[in-house]
C-alpha cells in the first residue's frame, strides 16, 4: 500500500499530546521510521495495531504494514523482513505471544533486532486480559532483551532505544518491552512527542552488513549444525547479551543528551531511596501504587523507598548489587508468579536473591506475589507488604526469606 | 580399546578392558540388518557375562536412502569399563569396522556432512576392516583410502544385502557377519556363543549354518601403510570459535551457477550414469528430472554428468528416452570423478572404449530406424 506521506516542516517542534502506551509506541513506530510492521490482534497489544493504522490513514506514516494470520506468522514475518534490511516492528499479548513461540525463539538464535512490545497480559485460561508479567517472563532465557515501562512517555523513550540498542553490531538481539496491559497500555497520560530530526540524531540507520540476506550477497542463514557448532554459537548470544549492558548505558547517555530525559541510571530508577531503611523493588506500573504508599509511609516518619528496575534483560546485576545492598530489607514484588520455585517465590525474587547471593553484606530479601491477573494494588496491600518487608528488616525470620502472596482471598 | 588388566577373566584370553564394532551400511535400505548384527554382537557377548551397548549414530537420522550411515556396538569387561563407552554419538575409535556394502570403501559421508571419510578412520591400527563383497580382497582394496595404519582386510562372501529390510527375503548376512566378527574377535565372541545366541534366536539350525560359513569362509589379507588407492578426494576444514565466527549463524552461499566445492555427495553412491554421447538426442530430460542438478549443458548441447554431485539415484538413466544412452554402473569400476564431455570431444573412439569397458554395452548409435522407434532423432 502506498501512502503519500506529507513532507516533515522543517519546522517541525516537540509537541506535547495526551497519548496511552500503546498509541507512544506507533509514534515510535513512525519516528524511527520503521520499514515493516506485522500486525494480529490480541488485547491489549492491539491498542498499538490500530494507533498505527490510523497514523497510516491519515497520511502521517509509511510502513509496510502486513496483518497476519496469526502470532506464528506475524512474528515470522517480522524476523524475515528484518533479515533482508528492514527495521521492524511486531508485538503481541498473553497466550497470542506464546502462540508466536517457536518464531520467537528462533530470532533470537538468529540474532535478528526485531523490535517487540509484549503488552502484558495473563495467560489464558481462565479468561482474564489484566496483566501478569509471565507471558514476557517466558522469554528470558532466550537472549530476548526484555525492559520494562511505567508510564508512556517511558514506552516510547524506550521503544526509540530498543531500535538502537537491538540492532547495534555489538548486540544485534531481538528486544521486547514490556508494558503492562490497561495501566499502560489503555490508560492515557501527557508525552512528549520529539521531532524527527532529534529521533534520527540519536537513532541511525538500520545496517546487518554482510549479514544482509541479498542476491547480491549469497548467504545462508541458520544450516543444520549440530553439536559440532551449537556451543559457540550459544556463546556469541551470551557475549551479545553481556555487551548490550555497555551499549544501553551508550544509548541512555546519548538520549538524556539529545531528549533531556531518562534518570541517571540507564537501569534502576530510584525513588526516595537516599535515606531509606527498607526498599520496595519491583518493575512495570506497580511503581505507581507504591510510590503513593511510600509518600504517605513518609509522612508518618518511615525511612523507605522504592527501586524500579528499568531492564530485566539484560539483568543489571552489578547496579542492583551496588544498590540494593544500602538497605537493611527489601521487598521484591512479582506480578508473576514461577510455581515451584525456591521459596516459592516469583521470577524476579529468585533473581533478585541470587544476584545477592555472594555479598558478604547483603538485606534480607522478602517476596511479595501482587497485583496478578491485572488487580489492583491498593494501599492496605502496599501496607502489608511495607510491615512485613520492615518486619523482616528487624531480623523476624517468620516473615523474612519467604515469599507472600498480597491480596488474595483465603 | 586400551591395554590395561581387565578385572574379570572373560572366556577366552583377553588383555583389553572392551571392544568396538562399527557397522557402516547404507541408510534405510540396510538399517534392520546393521541393527540385527549390532544387537547380535552385544547379546552374545553378553553369554560371557560381558555387558555392551548398541546405539545408532544420531547424525543419521532420520537416514537417507543409500546415504551412508553407522550403527556400533560396545561389549566392555564390566559395567565400570562401559560407562566410557556411554553417552556418546561415535567412537573416536573403533576395534572391527563392518561395511555390508563394498562400495563404501570408497568413503564415508554421512548426510549430516562431516566430509568423506576414508572407511578405515576409525579402525585402530591393526585392526580389523570387514567387508562384505563378491570381489578379491584386492580389488576391493584397491578402491580403498592408502592406508595410514596396518590393519586386515577380511572379506565375507556375499552382495551388498537389504537382509532385514520387511520387503526383502532374509539371506543370512547378518548371521555370516556375526560369524565373521567371532573370527576377528574370538577373545569377545567365541563362535560357539554366537552360534548358541543364534540357534536360541532363530530356531534355525540353517542360520547356525551360516555363522559357520561365515566364520571358515571370511578371507584375511593384511594391509601394510601405503596399500590402497590416492585416488579420492581428501577434504579437510578447521571449526572455527565463538570470537571468529559470523555471528547470526550465517555462513556463505554459493553464487548462482556456483557449485559448492564442500558439499559432495558421491558417499551415497553405488552406481553411477555413464553417457553415451553419441546416441544423445538432447531431450533434457535428465537435466530436468535429476533431483540433484548434476547435469551441465556443454557446449554441443549435450548433458555430462557431475561426478561430484552425483548421487546414482538412477533417475536420469530411467526418464532417458533413449535406450543404453545413459548407462547405471558399479561404482567400484572407477576411481576417479572426472567430468566425461572433454574426453568424448576429444577422442570419441577412446570414450566409446570406455564407455563399452565400463557398461557393458555398444555405444555403436543404432539405425535412423531404430531411433525414430524410440522418438529419438539422432
Amino acid at each position: 500500500m502506498a501512502v503519500e506521506v506529507k513532507a516533515t516542516p522543517t519546522t517541525e517542534v516537540e509537541t506535547e499530546q495526551l497519548l496511552t502506551g500503546c498509541e507512544a509506541i506507533a509514534e515510535a513506530i513512525r519516528l524511527a521510521d520503521v520499514d515493516v510492521m506485522a500486525a494480529y490482534p490480541i488485547r491489549p497489544y492491539d491498542g498499538v495495531m490500530q494507533a498505527a493504522a490510523k497514523l497510516i490513514a491519515n497520511g502521517k506514516m509509511d510502513v509496510e504494514y502486513i496483518v497476519a494470520d496469526g502470532e506464528h506468522s506475524q512474528f515470522e514475518i517480522v524476523k524475515h523482513a528484518s533479515a533482508v534490511g528492514s527495521r521492524v516492528f511486531v508485538g503481541s499479548s498473553g497466550v497470542g505471544w506464546f502462540y508466536a513461540f517457536e518464531a520467537i525463539a528462533v530470532t533470537a538464535g538468529l540474532r535478528l533486532p526485531v523490535v517487540a512490545i509484549c503488552g502484558n497480559r495473563a495467560l489464558d485460561d481462565p479468561g482474564a486480559f489484566g496483566t501478569e508479567h509471565n507471558d514476557s517472563l517466558a522469554v528470558r532465557d532466550l537472549g530476548w532483551l526484555l525492559p520494562w515501562a511505567e508510564t508512556a512517555q517511558e514506552s516510547m523513550d524506550l521503544a526509540l532505544m530498543a531500535w538502537r540498542v537491538a540492532e547495534d553490531k555489538r548486540v544485534s538481539l531481538p528486544i521486547a518491552i514490556g508494558l503492562d496491559g490497561a495501566f499502560l497500555t489503555h490508560s492515557q497520560q501527557p508525552v512528549k512527542v520529539p521531532t524527527k530530526a532529534a529521533v534520527d540524531a540519536f537513532l541511525p540507520k538500520y545496517d546487518l552488513g554482510d549479514r544482509l540476506l541479498h542476491p547480491d550477497n549469497p548467504i545462508t542463514i541458520a544450516p543444520q549444525v549440530d553439536q559440532d557448532w551449537l556451543m559457540e554459537i550459544r556463546r556469541q548470544n551470551d557475549a551479545a547479551m553481556r555487551k548490550a549492558l555497555t551499549v544501553i548505558t551508550e544509548a541512555h547517555a546519548d538520549f538524556k543528551r539529545i531528549f533531556g530525559r531518562g534518570g541517571d541510571s540507564p537501569f534502576l530508577d530510584e525513588y526516595m531511596t537516599d535515606d531509606a531503611e527498607v526498599v520496595f523493588f519491583g518493575q512495570g506500573t506497580l511503581a505507581l501504587p507504591m510510590k503513593v504508599a511510600i509518600r504517605r509511609l513518609r509522612a508518618q516518619g518511615h525511612k523507605v523507598g522504592l527501586v524500579r528496575l528499568k531492564w530485566f534483560r539484560p539483568f543489571p546485576t552489578q547496579e542492583i548489587v551496588k544498590s540494593l545492598t544500602r538497605f537493611k530489607a527489601v521487598g521484591v514484588i512479582d506480578r508473576d508468579y514461577s510455581f515451584g520455585s525456591p521459596f516459592y517465590g516469583g521470577v524476579l525474587y529468585n533473581e533478585v536473591r541470587s544476584a545477592l547471593y555472594s555479598q558478604t553484606k547483603r538485606p534480607t530479601v522478602v517476596g511479595f506475589i501482587a497485583g496478578l491477573g491485572g488487580r489492583e494494588i491498593e494501599q492496605p496491600m502496599a501496607n502489608e507488604i511495607f510491615e512485613k518487608t520492615m518486619a523482616a528488616g528487624r531480623g523476624d525470620l517468620s516473615v523474612g526469606d519467604q515469599c507472600h502472596w498480597i491480596g488474595v482471598r483465603d | 580399546m586400551t591395554t590395561t588388566q581387565a578385572p574379570v577373566a572373560p572366556a577366552q584370553q583377553n588383555t583389553s578392558t572392551d571392544i568396538t564394532v562399527e557397522v557402516v551400511y547404507r541408510g534405510i535400505f540396510q538399517k534392520t540388518l546393521a541393527q540385527r548384527i549390532c544387537r547380535g554382537v552385544v547379546l552374545a557377548a553378553r553369554k560371557s557375562g560381558h555387558p555392551g551397548t548398541a546405539f545408532a549414530r544420531y547424525g543419521d537420522s532420520p537416514e537417507r536412502n543409500g546415504v551412508p550411515a553407522k550403527q556400533f556396538a560396545v561389549v566392555a569387561a564390566d559395567d565400570t569399563q562401559l560407562e566410557a563407552s556411554m553417552a556418546r554419538y561415535e567412537p573416536s575409535v573403533v576395534d572391527v569396522t563392518v561395511a555390508v556394502d563394498d562400495t563404501l570403501v570408497k568413503g564415508v559421508e554421512s548426510w549430516a556432512w562431516y566430509g568423506r571419510q576414508p572407511i578405515w578412520k576409525p579402525t585402530k591400527a591393526d585392526g580389523f576392516v570387514i567387508v562384505t563383497s563378491d570381489k578379491s580382497p584386492d580389488e576391493v582394496l584397491a578402491q580403498t583410502d592408502k592406508a595410514e595404519r596396518p590393519y586386515t582386510l577380511a572379506i565375507v562372501p556375499g552382495g551388498a544385502s537389504f537382509a532385514g529390510l520387511w520387503v526383502y527375503k532374509d539371506d543370512h548376512t547378518d548371521w555370516r557377519v556375526l560369524g565373521a566378527i567371532a573370527k576377528v574377535a574370538p577373545e569377545w565372541l567365541p563362535l560357539q556363543q554366537v552360534k548358541a545366541l543364534v540357534r536360541e534366536q532363530t530356531k534355525d539350525e540353517t542360520a547356525v549354518a551360516s555363522v559357520q560359513f561365515g566364520h571358515d569362509a571370511t578371507v584375511f589379507r593384511p594391509v601394510a601403510v601405503g596399500e590402497g588407492t590416492s585416488g579420492h578426494e581428501v577434504l579437510q576444514f578447521e571449526k572455527p570459535g565463538w570470537t571468529t565466527m559470523r555471528p547470526g549463524i550465517v555462513v556463505d552461499a554459493r553464487k548462482p551457477g556456483e557449485r559448492n566445492p564442500f558439499y559432495k555427495k558421491y558417499g551415497a553412491r553405488t552406481q553411477r550414469p555413464v553417457v553415451n554421447f553419441d546416441t544423445c538426442i538432447k531431450c533434457t530430460m535428465c537435466w530436468l528430472d535429476c533431483p540433484d542438478e548434476c547435469f551441465e549443458v556443454t557446449p554441443t548441447g549435450h548433458y555430462e554428468v557431475v561426478y561430484e554431485a552425483c548421487i546414482g539415484c538412477g533417475i536420469c538413466a530411467q526418464v532417458c528416452p533413449v535406450k543404453d544412452c545413459i548407462v547405471m554402473v558399479d561404482e567400484l569400476k572407477f576411481d576417479e570423478n572426472q567430468d566425461k564431455w572433454q574426453l568424448w570431444q576429444k577422442d570419441r573412439a577412446a570414450y566409446n572404449a570406455w564407455f563399452e569397458q565400463k557398461s557393458g554395452v555398444s555405444a555403436e548409435p543404432k539405425s535412423k530406424a531404430a531411433a525414430a522407434a524410440t522418438g529419438g532423432d539422432d
